[in-house]
Formats: C-alpha cells, structure tokens, sequence
C-alpha cells in the first residue's frame, strides 16, 4: 500500500471543518452524536457540512434547527445557528434571510414538524421562492416523542397513536410533500433522495451539495427531501432500516428531481443600499421642512374657545373631511385639538360621524359625548344625537323643516337645505362645507387664513378646493343672514 | 416646529421607523391593518423588510428570525392575532429577543367584534404563552404616546433583551391629534449576540431550550433578574391632580382620557379626586400606588372589560384601600356621566371631605 494511497484514505475520513471539534451536548462521550446508531440524522448532517467545506461558506451560514430528534442541530455545525419553534424554521429562515442576504441559511427540518405542524410555514416559504435551502427528513414518523403517526406515516404503518397501522379512511394517505411542492411556480430545485443504500447515500450527498451551490449562487428556494432511517423507532437493525427505505419506502415516495430550474436562473437582485439617515424624516414625511407652518395672522377669538362638536350623516356626505378640516385649522391656529372617527361596527352601517375638539387646554377626552356643536347631515343623525348637545349649544341640520319632536328650548338650531345650497353652487358634495362655514362663523374661533391652509392641505385637488371655499363662504353668509333675519323678525 | 395632525397608527410606523426598525411582519386584522399598510409603504423605502405573513403564527417567528438576525423587528396585530402569536412571544421571551408588538385590542372573546375594547390585558401583561416570563408592556393614551412608547418600546426591547407590547385600544390608534417627531433617525445597530452570517457573529446560538432541570432554572432565574431591575426602574405612571386626591380614578389608555375629563367636572363638584393612569402595565407601576394610600379613601378602576387591570391593582394595594370597578365591554365605552354618577356616589359612600367653596375658588 502507499502512502499516497493512505493520505488520501485520511482525506476522505476527515471531519468535516463545518463541524465543532467535540459535542459539547454529549459530557463524556464527546466525539459521540447523541443520534442513535444508524440514524439518518448523521450521515445528513456529514453532506451538509462537507457541503460547507466545499464552498467556504462556514462563516457566511445560518442553520436554523427544527424541534425533533435533530433539535440539538447546532451542537454539531460551527456556524451560525438559530434555534426556532416546532414547525416554524421556514418562517424564521424566511425573515433571517430577508434580513440578511449575504449569509447562507438552511433550514433544517423533520417530517412532523415540517409535514404537519409547519405545513403552512413551508407551503408559503415555497411559494415565494425563498432563496434558502430546506432539508427535509423524511422517516414517516414522530421519532423524539416516541413514534407517533406522521402525515408521512406509510399506509398500514403502525404508531402508537395508528395502532392498528395508517388508515387511508382514518388518516387519509402519506403526504408527498416535495410533489405538493412542485406544483408551485416559485422554487428553483426539489429533489427526493434516499439513505437506502451507497447509491442512494452517494445522490443524497450531491443533492444536499446542489442545495447548497443553488444558494452561494444567489438562485431561490431549494429543497431536498430525504428519506432517512429511524432504526429505533421503527424497531428494525440498521441494515433493516436501510433495507426498509429502499423496499417499502421508496414505492409510496419515489426517488426523483421534481424541479430543476437551475441552469437558466439569474441570481436575484441584491436589496439596494439603505437611504442616508439624514433623509429618513424627510421619506418616511415627518421632517421639519415638511411640516407646514403654521398660518403667520393669529387671531384673537373673542370668547375662549372650547368646542366639542359631533358630526354625524352617512358614509359619503365628507363628515369625516368635515371633522378634519375643522381639526387641521384650529391645530394651525394653535389650539389643542383631536379628531376621533365613529369607529367599529358603525362604520360598515352606511351612517359616519366623528368627534372633534378644540381648546386653548390639552385635550382631556377626545371622545365628545356631549356636544355644543351638533353638525347633522341627515334626520337620523339629528335623531340619535339631539338629545345629547349641551345647553346653550348649537344644532346645524341639513334639512329644510326642523323635525318638531327634536325642537329644544334650550338649544340653538340652524337648519337649512345645505345640500340644495351646495347644489347650487356648483356640487351637492360640498354640502359639508356649506356647513362648516356656518359653524366656523357660529363658533368665531378661527381666522379664515387657517382654514385656507387646513383645506389646501386636505383638499389637493384645485377643482375641489375653489369649490369648497366658495361653499365655506357661502356657509358664513348663510349664518349671518340668519341673524339677520332673526333681528329684523325682533 | 409645527406638530402633524396624524393617528395613532400612523405615528407607530414613522416612530419605529425614526427608532431604527428595519423589519416588520405583518398580517391584517381591524383595528390593526392601518400599521401594517403604513409599514409596507415605508420599510421598504428606507432599506427594511416588509412581509406580510401567511398567519399570524408564522408574522412571530419571522420576527424571531430578524431578531436573531440582530434586526429591530415590529409586528401589529389585535386580540385573535395575539392570541396565535403568543407561541412566539414565549419564544421569544425564552430566547431573549428584543422585538416591538403592537396590539390594538378590539372586542372578544373569539371573533367578539371589532369595536375598541381592553380585554387584552390579561393575554398581554400576564403573558398568553407558556413559561416563566414576561413582556414589558407600555400603554400609550394618545399619538403622541403612540409615537413616544413606540421608541421606548425599542429601546427597552434590546435594554432588556425582551419582547415588549404596545397595547393600545381602537380609539388612540383611530384618532388624530397633533404629533410631533424626533428630527434624528437612529441608525440601526447590529447586537453582539446576533446570529448575522459573518465571522464574527458564527459563535453565536439563539435558542429557548435548556435541557438540564438546573440550567433550565438558572436561565429562568437570569430572565426573572431582568424583570426584577424593569419593575425597579421602567415603572411609570401619570399622576392626575391626585396629591389632595380622596377618591383615586384608575385607567389606561383612552379610558384614562376620559378620566381626566370627569375628574376636571368631579374636581368642579368640589369632590377631591385624582387620576392615576399606568403607562407601564408591566412592571406595573406599583409605587404610584402605595404612595397614594395615606390621602385616598377608595379607588375607582374603569376598564373597557371585565376587570383585569383592576386585579393588578388590587395587587399594588394589598387590601390598604378598597377598590371598586366599572367596567364598559362590547365597544361601549364609559361615558363621562356614567362614571361622575359612580363617583357621587363613592364620595358619599365612603364619607369622602368636600372641598368648600372658597378652596374650590382658591384652586380655579
Ligand atoms: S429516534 Fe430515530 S430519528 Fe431520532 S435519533 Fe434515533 S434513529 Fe434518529
Ligand atoms: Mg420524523
């Protein structure tokens, strides 16, 4: 013999440099796996991590360890290693990708975890095309728990939960997982392989090899499902095991590529570079120059202003514009104000109303249960909230004859036919418009300038916004002549 | 500068954003869809991730994965979505990841309705996963706390090492008021324990597990010592007018709004009542509490539930005081009358001293 040839011999039996030096999980028996003898898992965990030697990416890998038998996954590979919930490393390797695309992330699962459990998780990871790579152990059983019946669980194969064997009328029929698969657009490359024997071990190892290269290559979603043996949970030798992979297993899972969109495919596109800090307030519209300052006249109302208002019609009348033009100016003019739309099951009834304050004070409660301003764009606005306005408040109604059942004594009340006004004007929509002039006139708490700059910032629209000033004025106009008809009736 | 009239929902994704968020998963549900519109407008913009996520379950644990992968990461969702992430959060917890989840509770149980309610408290502050652990959880009760707790969220999230809630009800994430936002954007940091893919970071291992029955304890007894330090020094609460306070009002969120309001009309009445509104429900502010005992004769604890804060509170007090509850549910909301009748009510129940007429004038 050699030496050439046993230099070589050493080669081919080196560990693999993916993998610690020791096991740490294993106290005394350190260069032990706590896999049992003739497990999968081991010879699995070999392709990967001579994979990883292959391609120099030691450094540059992610494994994200599934709950199972191979939980304890990152004892053995020295990479960077992520523990994630049953059934859900599709969906953490997903975000870890995401996040940081340069690294290399697989995804390390079982079959209860990934068949069951995790369904979702992988159908989805799949179907965007996620670039990781996922290798799935398929041994047809829950093994860490104790071999309970997987959806992988062969028909007729005993569990202790399938006593009298899988039922196609029970539990239905194994779940073929990597055919489910093939059937979506998005992944790159899936591949069934088995550990039933040398042939098969050799296609494994260049299939998990593949996976690999797929993502160093910058290609999308690789899956490669192994069919592994679980001697202890299947109560069968080693070679039995293996036996039983290649004689049963494998004619309810057959060995193939089921997708191969390698030799095509363009690496995916990189994220762009990240925007300069300094010009985040500026995109995300937050920065000082963006804001609007406020209108340069202040005016001096004369009472203190303290408004409560409801405002209240149907889904399209612009109450909740309304509100917030009212909000918007007195904000510019340097009060405390909120807006607080009706919000729940109200909002899918037809009918909107919404609370707005203004005050020289903080805002205690922006939820306004008693108004001194009602402004009712429809009977049964006026209906449900008349009962409600403050004494000495006000009642702006949208209709020409004032329901006499909501008549108060104590209360103010302007109803005309705002939307025949707004009409008339040019469009009925501005009707609420119309009425915020005679609130703004009735209330005398904001300067017209504010309310200019509240609407060109609410109302972008040119057409719309000489539209609803004209309607803001005609509303102020409307007021007055009320007075003064009330004066001259004196 | 000029503060932006904007909704608390809104004001969550540019805080975030402006605090160095740079991933958030998502899956919509009402009150909560507004963030994770917002989010999947801005992230991208600015260099972050937005997923939205095949359920709420799978949203958690890609936060679990940016997290490991040392990003600031956010999710929003609402009492049933909660609920599905609570596996994850526990997760989490166990992992020590810093994450940011915004629950904007609406009615339950079940699909309960959409309408604002505070029936999360439990779920949230004591914790729906399974464990020994906690999430801080911050209360905002309005947009600009929407904006404020937010950033804290974050930085008490990666202090901590902790997932960290912002519960908040339908009203302060649906209402406009005026915001105002730091003109700085942190930068995003990537922590020394993150698992990044680089040399540097290959040591590194997330995980919950802990096989050994004494590892396992250490570990947990290594997360209640970060618990122990939050309860000594993230407790915060807003004090009301409650130094002279006989009767002591209790609420979060939008609730302790509308306390204020009745305690301004109670206060008019000449009834000495104050406000003690908890921003932090865990660590929960307990201090506040105690430090009330001496002056006040009864609290009164409203909720839009059927009591949760309230037994918390009854905690921080341990029989010193009674307390009393009023609870609204369904979307109803307290009005202001209901509670100022309970508070009539209460102040003659439990002899409470009337301000006179001169102190009362002495005060305005
Ligand atoms: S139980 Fe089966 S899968 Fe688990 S380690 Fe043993 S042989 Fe491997
Ligand atoms: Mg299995």
């Amino acid at each position: 013999m050699s030496s050439e040839f046993i230099s070589e011999y050493e080669v081919i039996h080196a560990k693999p440099k993916a993998f610690y030096e020791t096991y740490a999980r294993k106290d005394e028996l350190q260069h032990q796996t706590h896999y049992c003898p003739g497990c999968g898992h081991g010879t699995i965990h070999k392709m990967l991590a001579q994979a990883m030697d292959e391609f120099g990416i030691k450094d540059r890998t992610i494994l994200i360890s599934p709950v199972g038998c191979s939980v304890f996954a990152y004892y053995y590979f020295d990479v960077g290693n992520v523990q994630a919930a049953h059934g859900r490393a599709s969906a953490v390797a997903t975000a870890v990708k995401r996040s940081r695309p340069e690294s290399i992330v697989i995804s390390y699962q079982g079959d209860g975890d990934l068949a069951a459990i995790g369904s979702a998780e992988i159908l989805h990871a799949a179907n965007r095309g996620e670039p990781i790579a996922v290798i799935f152990v398929n041994n047809a059983i829950y093994s860490m728990t104790g071999g309970q019946f997987a959806p992988t669980t062969l028909i007729g194969q005993k569990s202790t939960t399938t006593p009298g064997g899988r039922s196609a009328i029970h539990e239905g029929y194994p779940l073929h997982v990597s055919e489910l698969l093939a059937t979506l657009e998005a992944p790159m490359y899936i591949e069934r392989v088995g550990l039933g024997d040398n042939r098969q071990i050799a296609q494994a190892s260049r299939a998990i090899r593949r996976a690999v290269e797929n993502q160093v290559r910058g290609l999308g979603f690789s899956f490669i499902e192994v069919l592994s043996p679980c001697p202890t949970i299947w109560r069968l030798s080693p070679v039995e095991s293996q036996r039983w992979v290649r004689e049963v297993m494998e004619k309810t899972y057959p060995l193939a590529v089921f997708r191969d969109r390698t030799k095509d495919a363009q690496p995916r596109p990189m994220p762009q570079e990240p925007p300069a800090l300094d010009t985040i307030p500026q995109i995300i519209g937050v920065a000082n120059g963006d804001v609007p300052e406020d209108s340069a006249i202040r005016h001096e109302p004369v009472t203190d202003v303290d408004l409560h208002v409801r405002v209240a019609g149907f889904g399209g009348q612009g109450v909740l514009l309304l509100g917030e033009v009212l909000a918007e100016a007195g904000l510019d003019a340097g009060l405390e104000v909120s807006w607080l739309p009706s919000y729940g099951p109200e909002m899918r009834s037809g009918t909107s109303n919404c609370h707005v304050r203004l005050s020289r004070e903080p805002i205690d409660s922006p939820l306004v249960t008693a108004p001194n301003v009602l402004v009712a764009m429809n009977e049964p606005s006026l209906k449900k909230f008349d009962k409600s306005v403050q004494a000495r408040g006000w009642v702006i109604y949208n209709g020409d004859a004032f329901p006499p059942e909501c008549v108060r004594e104590d209360v103010h009340v302007l109803a005309l036919p705002f939307t025949q006004i707004a009409d008339a004007l040019g469009d009925a929509r501005a009707a609420n418009m119309v009425m915020l002039g005679a609130l703004l006139e009735i209330a005398d708490a904001l300067p017209q300038t504010s309310v200019d700059a509240a609407l060109r910032r609410l109302v972008k629209n040119p057409r719309f916004f000489e539209l609803d000033e004209r309607a803001l004025a005609r509303g102020r106009e409307l007021y007055r002549e009320s007075v003064r008809e009330v004066c001259h009736a004196g | 500068m000029r503060k932006q009239l904007m909704k608390g929902n809104e004001a969550i994704v540019r805080s975030a954003i402006l605090a160095g968020c740079r991933a958030f998963y998502g899956y919509p549900i009402t009150p909560a869809s507004e963030i994770t519109e917002a989010a999947a407008e801005f992230l991208p913009r600015v260099g972050g991730v937005f997923l939205q996520a095949e359920s709420e379950v799978a949203a958690i644990n890609m936060l679990y994965g940016a997290s490991s992968a040392g990003v600031r990461a956010m999710t929003a969702s609402s009492g049933p979505g909660i609920s599905l992430m609570q596996e994850g959060i526990s997760y989490m917890a166990g992992a020590e990841l810093p994450c940011v989840i915004a629950d904007i509770t609406r009615g339950g149980p079940g699909l309960g309705n959409i309408a604002a309610e505070q029936s999360d408290y439990h779920q949230v502050v004591k914790g729906g996963g399974n464990g020994s652990y906690h999430t801080l959880v911050l209360a905002p009760s309005s947009a600009q706390e929407m904006a404020d707790l937010t950033a804290l969220a974050f930085e008490l999230a990666d202090r901590y090492r902790n997932p960290v809630v912002v519960l908040a009800d339908g009203f302060v994430g649906q209402m406009m008021e005026p915001v105002e936002f730091p003109q700085r954007a942190t930068a995003p940091q990537t922590p020394a324990w993150a698992v990044t893919g680089t040399a540097e970071s290959r040591g590194n291992l997330i995980t919950s597990l802990h096989m050994g029955s004494d590892e396992l304890e250490a570990h947990i007894q290594h997360l209640e010592s970060k618990y122990r330090r939050a309860e000594r020094e993230e407790a915060r609460a807003e004090d009301w007018r409650t130094g002279d306070a006989e009767i002591v009002l209790v609420g979060y969120g939008i609730v302790g709004r509308i306390l204020k309001a009745v305690t301004a009309e109670a206060r008019a009445e000449g009834i000495p009542v104050g406000l003690l509104r908890p921003i932090t429900l865990y660590p929960f502010p307990t201090r506040n509490f105690q430090r009330l005992v001496p002056r006040a004769r009864v609290f009164l604890v409203v909720e839009m539930s059927n009591g949760q804060l309230v037994e918390d509170v009854r905690l921080a007090l341990n029989g010193a005081r009674p307390v009393e509850f009023f609870g609204r549910m369904g979307g109803n909301v307290p009005s202001h009358g209901e509670v100022l009748a309970l508070v009539r009510r209460l102040a003659r129940q439990y002899g409470v001293v009337m301000e006179r007429e001169e102190e009362r004038m002495a005060h305005v």
